[in-house]
């Protein structure tokens, strides 16, 4: 399995995410955002991070980047293609997901473990997930996911919402939502399924020593789902 | 050409900085508030000398780029 994850100018987690995509056996290489052609790849993922010092509007400058042309026409093709944090911004701003992320609701940078659940396995990305609620990490200051009355509706017609803000035992209320987001959504799908954005980084619960497994069993899952 | 564009949120957006700045107001004794909202102002020397086209192409910048129309509204000003 090919993966292949773009640099943007100011990006963060792009090399914690070559790491573990590498650790649960994708073949990953790096591509820079002013790249015209993406190398052959089973999933592209846009990582965390402060693209373009989040001037403007978080991600909308990324959005705009030369190597976007080449994600958008790969995404519309069916490609796979997931945004992390700033990589959601990113997805968010180009099109390719529905919506928009608000500074969060209380104007504070949230950095703390969550727990969020899977609301639709019928997907890659987490069909026969052996879990349907992850403790993963959260660190941004615009999380706080907005959408018109009209996309929401088509979101919920479409089962695009991925993953709520729960509590540890997948209770989806206000105290478990940390940014204000409009129903807790942690992440969202396009309506085909194959583009995910995500407020939480998996890439940061891959080791049992440093934090936590949640992150493991979301890439073995997912290589598994692409083979 | 000279052309500024004011970009503000929409009105349904909940605007949590534009409330911070008027409880903050408020508490320096500026009273009788009812409401703040924040927005942006850019300032875009064109080389367009038409002032219509020239419009147009901000027009185009602000859907493109400037603003985003989920949340914002943008007002072209001369």
């Amino acid at each position: 399995m090919h993966s292949s994850v773009i640099t943007f100018p100011g990006s963060n987690c792009d090399r914690d995410m070559d790491v573990a995509l590498k650790k649960f056996g994708f073949k990953n290489r790096m591509v820079w955002h002013d790249d015209v052609e993406l190398p052959k790849s089973d999933l592209v993922v846009l990582p965390g991070g402060f693209s373009y010092g989040d001037y403007l509007r978080c991600g909308s400058m990324a959005s705009k980047s030369k190597i976007m042309k080449s994600i958008l026409n790969f995404a519309q093709g069916g490609g796979k293609v997931m945004g992390v944090c700033n990589g959601f911004q990113i997805l968010v701003e180009s099109g390719l997901l529905p919506g928009v992320l608000l500074r969060n609701k209380y104007l504070e940078f949230i950095c703390k473990n969550v727990f969020v659940k899977i609301n639709n396995k019928d997907n890659s990305y987490f069909k026969d997930d052996k879990k349907d609620i992850y403790e993963l990490h959260i660190a941004h200051n615009e999380g706080n996911y907005f959408c018109s009355k009209e996309q929401i509706k088509e979101i919920n017609d479409n089962n695009q919402i991925a993953l709520f803000y729960s509590d540890k035992n997948g209770n989806i209320n206000e105290q478990s939502n940390p940014n204000g987001s409009l129903q807790n959504i942690a992440g969202i799908f396009n309506k085909q399924k194959n583009v995910l954005g995500m407020m939480p980084h998996p890439e940061r619960m891959i080791d049992p020593a440093l934090s936590g497994e949640d992150g493991s069993i979301f890439f073995e899952n997912l290589i598994n789902n692409l083979r | 050409m000279k052309i500024s564009v004011v970009i503000t949120l929409k009105r349904d957006v909940l605007d949590p900085q534009g409330k911070v700045i008027h409880q903050t107001l408020y508490g320096m004794g500026f009273e009788g508030i009812n409401e703040i909202r924040q927005g942006k102002y850019f300032e875009i020397d064109t080389k367009e000398n038409d002032k219509k086209k020239a419009e147009a192409k901000v027009d185009e910048m602000c859907k493109k780029l400037l603003a985003n129309l989920v949340i914002e509204d943008f007002k072209i000003i001369r």
